[in-house]
């Protein structure tokens, strides 16, 4: 620990491999399609029901991860995941049939960074040699359990978004020269501003992404001019916007490219998509496919990942209560040498 | 930054619901929906042995029987993304709420399912409904009795 809930792993564990498994309107619209490694005909995955569609994602974006690290599900320690469907069971249910050791974490659309941290945690203590985590959203069963039947006609404002059908899953090993490390982390707190338009997420998750922003950064001791890219989870356009004036508020200067937001960009300018995309598979889906193959490729050497979670519920706003959000961070790293 | 300027910021930088389209959009929907409505009232009342006032049910019925077919191919979501309150007004809302609940419920089986979720959005419309006509009813009784309308 470096600082009140900043990480810091001297073991720096290793991203093996990532994987993302992707609906069929994700294939057609995402622009990242092309580095999703396994798409579905259609958005019931050829399961009964939207919710065991969600399960059989998950399953295979796990299987996916595994074949990549050259492993079998048997070499796996741990599993740690989860989703956004009430009691989270997809990840229940995918768990049962991967037979392995399990936690379920909820975060919210956070998921994806919270099981990253849990797994580079377990690595650090060495209980694990390979730990899968990720997470996943099902666009039908998600806007379900926090909206309107799916065919229920409603005008939604500028301001909503897109629930993405995807699961992005990551495979995390001790430290293996030539793998993106994981150097950092920062467990984020739960902020609440006071806002309760469940159709306007982005504004209120913004202030949970500058908090945990500002919080890594000054726990590390890094700036803004240490990473090649600072990318958020699902703050979407409006989101991001407001999160980005929120640090040039506070005197947190970073350039426009290297802003980036996985929300924002997933669908492209598509206004159909309105504020952008969201879930707790949008940023997993991003974070293993685009930037896991840059850290790869070179192109980025350290990047900050920080993924946006809105910690509602259906009851919750409709007994009027507000909006806690929260974002958690790590900090990747594409390691040569030995500072850290 | 404060809550208070915070929610300042966000009241600015949020894009605003683009009233005065929507307001004509609406317009233009729920206009459509109802002149279709009035032609198949008509059709009712030429074609069959229905008058003005009877030709209201079977009329209505069709309209909810176009709407399912609409919400059922996917196809009402997206004329109520363009319309709002002109599609969700007229019966047309209140048969795409029943049956996309109907659809959403089907997993869970006929009873516990279909049935126990049918009107979910659309009971609302029911209870206040049938407690305004009764408001409604008594009022006119009262005035009535009192001899200032006739019935």
């Amino acid at each position: 620990m470096v600082a009140r809930g900043v990480l810091s792993f001297s073991g720096r564990p290793s991203i093996r491999s990532a994987a993302v498994a992707a609906g069929p309107l994700e294939k057609k619209k995402s622009r990242f399609a092309h580095l999703f490694d396994q798409f579905y005909d259609s958005e019931l995955c050829g399961e009964e029901t939207n919710e065991k569609a969600h399960s059989r994602m998950i399953e295979d974006a796990c299987g996916l991860v595994l074949e990549k690290a050259e492993a079998m599900p048997a070499d796996a320690d741990f599993l740690l995941c989860g989703d956004l469907v009430n009691q989270m069971t997809p990840s229940n249910f995918a768990a049962a049939n991967l037979h392995l050791p399990y936690i379920g974490l909820f975060s919210a659309c956070a998921t994806s960074v919270s099981s990253l941290i849990a797994a580079a945690l377990l690595t650090e203590a060495g209980a694990s040699r390979l730990t899968l985590a990720g997470s996943s959203s099902q666009h039908n069963a998600i806007e379900r359990q926090f909206r309107y039947p799916i065919e229920y006609g409603f005008q939604k404002g500028p301001t909503a978004q897109w629930t993405v059908t995807a699961a992005g899953f990551a495979a995390v090993t001790p430290n293996e020269p030539g793998y993106p490390e994981i150097r950092h982390a920062t467990v984020g707190r739960s902020v609440d501003y006071g806002l309760t338009d469940p159709l306007n997420m982005g504004a209120a998750m913004a202030p949970a992404a500058f908090d945990t922003l500002n919080r890594h950064l000054s726990g590390t001791g890094n700036t803004p001019d240490d990473y090649d890219a600072i990318i958020t989870g699902d703050l979407g356009s409006v989101g991001s916007s407001l999160f980005r004036n929120m640090a040039k508020d506070e005197g947190i200067e970073v350039k426009r490219s290297k802003w980036r937001d996985a929300g924002e960009e997933f669908y492209g300018d598509d206004p159909s998509f309105f504020a952008g995309a969201s879930g707790a598979g949008c940023s997993a889906a991003v974070y293993f496919s685009d930037v896991f193959k840059r850290l790869m490729d070179g192109e980025y050497r350290r990047v900050l990942l920080i993924a946006t979670g809105a910690l509602l519920s259906p009851l919750s706003f409709q007994q009027g209560d507000t909006i806690p959000c929260t974002a958690h961070s790590v900090e990747l790293v594409m390691g040569e040498g030995g500072e850290s | 930054m404060d809550q208070k300027t915070y929610s300042q910021l966000e009241q600015k930088m949020s894009p605003k619901v683009p009233l005065a389209g929507n307001l004509i959009r609406a317009f233009l929907t729920g206009g459509l929906i109802c002149a279709i409505g009035q032609g198949i009232m008509y059709f009712y009342m030429y074609f069959f042995d229905f008058t003005e006032k009877t030709a209201g049910n079977p009329t209505v019925a069709t309209l909810i029987f176009i709407v399912m077919l609409l919400t059922g191919f996917g196809k009402y979501k997206k004329i109520a993304q363009f319309g709002g309150a002109g599609s969700a007004v007229p019966v047309t809302g209140f048969g795409n709420a029943m049956i996309s609940s109907a659809i959403e419920h089907r997993t869970e089986g006929y009873v516990l399912g279909v049935g126990g979720n049918m009107f979910k959005l659309a009971g609302s419309v029911i209870v206040f409904g049938v407690f305004a006509a009764f408001v409604v009813a008594l009022i006119k009784t009262i005035l009535v009795k009192f001899g200032v309308v006739g019935w």
